[in-house]
């Protein structure tokens, strides 16, 4: 056993030890608990487009109702439990970007409400919100030049 | 009620499609180590660049909600958004759209964090949300 190693070789070690079972494991984990999410904001989907509303409120209702339930379940302390179950399967909904508002804000309450709760609730959405917005207008620019 | 096995195909279509997209998230964050916020940038960026494409509007067909939950979906309602307007008002709607198509998300987002106001989190009432439609609901303030 070779005592210097490089962070390179080091990584190397660790991935040939680490077993792959885990990643399969967790993928397998995020998979199921991911779709169920999905399988919940679909019953929304349906319930509103039931009711005859028009394809942009029922995308922006469904959003909504699953943003809230991501931040109660937040509030009441089981989205953390589900989270640590189910890794991405709970990050990657939209209810894991309420989680990432609802997280911060809970914890930094203690330093105020606007460089506590009003500054870190966007620790982690302000990235997405400011990276989507910006690409998704490089992305009208470009339709409206290639329109013609 | 309308036709049940309609419903049942697209509850399994949500749960198929958005299960892979959650199970390509676990991939990323297991094998390459990048954090949480760089995951969700990535997929809400490649959530514009697949409906600048056209492939992501044939996902949603497809998966529903499994498109749409996922924050890849929040990328497709920003780039729709952004391309109607622009269809509709020009170049000031690359501007205007994304943001409109997501407001309802966006504000609801930002609103959240009163859900976790609660006296004790032991003890939140399931209505909590609803009390922000309460007119003198004074932690608002």
């Amino acid at each position: 056993m070779q005592n210097i190693m490089t962070k390179k070789e080091y990584q190397e070690y660790v991935n040939k030890i680490s077993p792959n079972s885990k990643i399969l494991r967790n993928t397998v984990r995020a998979f199921v608990v991911g779709g169920l999410i999905c399988v919940v904001g679909q019953f929304f989907t349906n319930a509103f487009k039931a009711r005859g509303l028009d394809e942009t409120s029922v995308a922006g209702l469904t959003a909504m109702v699953m943003i809230f339930l991501g931040a109660l379940l937040t509030g009441l302390n089981i989205y953390d439990e589900i989270g640590r179950f189910a890794g991405a399967g709970s990050i990657i909904p939209i209810t894991g970007f309420a989680n990432s508002i609802v997280a911060p804000a809970m914890e930094f309450k203690s330093e105020g409400y606007v460089t506590g709760v009003g500054a870190k609730m966007f620790v982690i959405s302000g990235p997405v919100l400011v990276y989507g917005i910006t690409v998704s207008v490089i992305a009208g620019i470009l339709h409206y030049l290639l329109r013609f | 009620m309308d036709n049940i096995f309609d419903n049942i195909t697209s509850y399994i279509n949500a749960f198929v499609v958005g299960g892979i997209i959650c199970a390509i998230g676990q991939i990323l964050i297991d094998k390459t180590k990048l954090t949480v916020a760089r995951i969700l940038v990535i997929y809400v960026t490649s959530g514009i660049i697949l409906t600048a494409l056209g492939v992501y509007q044939k996902l949603v067909e497809i998966g529903g909600a499994g498109a749409t939950v996922p924050l890849t979906g929040f990328g497709y309602s920003l780039a729709k958004g952004a391309f109607n307007e622009v269809d509709k008002y020009g170049l000031l709607g690359a501007f205007t759209g994304g943001l409109k198509a997501t407001a309802a998300g966006v504000t609801a987002g930002g609103l959240c964090h009163k859900v976790t106001q609660p006296p004790s989190p032991c003890h939140v009432p399931l209505s909590r949300p609803l009390s922000y439609l309460s007119p003198n609901n004074n932690s608002l303030l």
